[in-house]
């Protein structure tokens, strides 16, 4: 290169750059850039959004998961307290159907004794009336037969052993 | 034999040093009697690659030359007429009069008055004397208002993908977008910080851009490519005076505080404020010079590969031309990248240096601890 007039080129290159520089900032460098940063803005934004809908989602997840829990567990108590529920009812059934047999047993055991001090009383009448009778029969017969009254006397007596 | 062997090669390594030699490569090789070769490589190569006030279209059956117009500021004021009234002159033979009656002559691409360089064949660029100063609408003028119309159109097609705000970009956005996103992320939020990095971010891209664009663009060895446009010194002087400005009104009180009172003991503060204030030009000076060595010796080394074939006068040559012309066209494309991303994070760098809060720089060196 033999160097020709330097003011040539400084004059043209000066012009052409700052007219240049100008015109590409406005037009070009500073749309670009500011739709770059726009665009880097909003990647950065949805990822930022993303990574806090999955957090959401996981937190439902455990929401859900915890709700499952909690059912199951309250399923489980209700279970359980049925079978205890039951279990009690049929202890309680149980106690009160022997007390009742017991009230009952115990009612007819009474009556049984009643019954039978009824008997016996009866039996005491009867023996002392038979007695009587035997008594009046036998005194009846007095006259006519000592052994015959003995013999029957026994058979009284005999008699009155089967009651 | 041993001759033709050897002076192309020892040619080629000359090539490649900086631009100086090849800037007065003309004369040198005319004097070693390249000419008798038909070709002077030196000549060539300096009218590929530096600026000019025609632009010649070379594409096959077709050749045809476009006279920009040259704007002129003289001492009578503004003169503008076609360079085509020079009529492709460039050893100053050819005197072009304007309507008020100045005389300019072309030398080397460069307009004097021609009455001021009639005894001396080699005039000073430098010398604004003997020259009007010349703001011509130039080749290399043409070339950059065409890759800048070029990103321009690219980055609007980059745009449209980004309208329906969700989708993912499609079509060049999808090779656009990641280049925005490793310059933010890779470059510029390390080096200025997540706090300031946005308002540099404008500056960084379009920077990148073009350097990204014009070297590959030089790469296409045809019209309406092939310009070497950040091979030259001046286009890449004013990148790295942008940068300079941006450092120097973005300073913190810090940062001029390093520079004016730098944290040293006080018997080297007389050595370390001058090498501070130095280093302030430095920066963007080695910015300047390592986008314009690279790219310039780049297009030094295509050229003189094609060139080759024609010193050895044979085209048997061409194949061997062609292999290494691929070979250093794919270095090329890595350099293209690779020089765009290094010239953008030095920048970003340097941009971070002079812009950084203290308090807060120290409070992210304390955060890993």
């Amino acid at each position: 290169m033999s160097l020709t007039s330097p003011e040539t080129l400084v004059f043209w290159m000066t012009l052409f750059f700052l007219i240049f520089a100008y015109l590409l900032t406005k037009m070009g460098w500073k749309p670009i850039l500011n739709a770059v940063k726009e665009r880097e803005k909003s990647i950065e934004q949805a990822v930022l959004e993303a990574e806090k809908v999955r957090e959401e989602m996981a937190k439902l997840k455990a929401d859900n998961e915890k709700l499952l829990k909690q059912a199951r567990e309250e399923r489980e108590n209700i279970l359980k307290e049925a079978r205890e529920l039951k279990n009690k009812i049929l202890a309680e059934a149980k106690t009160e159907a022997e007390k009742m047999r017991n009230e009952e047993l115990a009612k007819t055991k009474k009556l049984i004794a009643a019954e039978r001090e009824a008997a016996v009383k009866d039996i005491q009448n009867q023996v002392a009336e038979i007695s009587l009778e035997i008594a009046e029969k036998v005194i009846g017969e007095q006259f006519s037969d000592k052994a015959k009254q003995i013999a029957y006397i026994k058979k009284n007596l005999s008699e009155l052993k089967l009651n | 034999m041993k001759n033709i062997f050897i002076r192309p090669i020892a040619l080629l390594l000359l090539l490649i040093l900086p631009y100086g030699l090849s800037a007065e490569g003309g004369e040198d090789n005319a004097q070693h009697g390249e000419k008798k070769e038909g070709l002077n490589v030196g000549e060539l190569i300096a009218h590929h690659t530096s600026d000019s006030h025609d632009y010649v279209i070379e594409i096959p059956f077709f050749h045809y030359t476009l006279h920009l117009p040259v704007i002129l500021w003289t001492d009578k004021g503004l003169s503008v007429f076609s360079s085509g009234k020079f009529q492709g002159d460039n050893e100053g033979k050819v005197v072009v009069t304007d309507k008020k009656g100045n005389k300019f002559v072309k030398i080397h691409e460069v307009i004097y008055y021609a009455d001021k360089v009639k005894d001396n064949p080699h005039p000073n660029v430098f010398d604004y004397d003997s020259r009007p100063l010349d703001f011509s609408f130039t080749r290399n003028a043409l070339a950059i208002l065409f890759v800048f119309i070029l990103l321009l159109l690219i980055i609007h097609f980059t745009k449209k993908a980004y309208e329906n705000r969700y989708k993912l970009p499609k079509g060049i956005a999808g090779f656009i977008e990641p280049i925005i996103l490793f310059i933010r992320d890779e470059v510029a939020i390390p080096n200025i910080g997540p706090k300031k990095y946005e308002k540099y971010m404008p500056y960084l891209l379009s920077v990148f851009f073009f350097i990204l664009l014009s070297n590959l663009i030089g790469l296409i060895p045809f019209a309406p490519f092939g310009h070497n446009i950040t091979g030259n010194i001046v286009v890449t002087f004013v990148l790295a005076l942008f940068t300079f400005i941006l450092t120097t009104v973005g300073g913190t009180k810090h940062y001029w505080k390093h520079i004016f009172n730098p944290p040293v003991p006080h018997a080297i503060k007389p050595i370390m404020i001058p090498v501070e204030i130095l280093g302030m030009f430095i920066k963007p000076f080695a910015l300047m010079v390592r986008l314009f060595a690279n790219m310039f010796a780049g297009h030094t080394i295509l050229i003189s590969l094609v060139a080759l074939i024609f010193i050895f006068g044979t085209v048997l040559f061409a194949p061997v031309s062609g292999a290494f012309y691929v070979f250093m066209g794919f270095i090329k494309i890595l350099v293209a990248f690779l020089q765009a991303y290094v010239f953008t994070i030095l920048s970003a760098l340097f941009i971070g240096l002079a812009v950084e809060d203290h308090e807060e720089h120290e409070e992210h060196e304390h955060q890993p601890a």
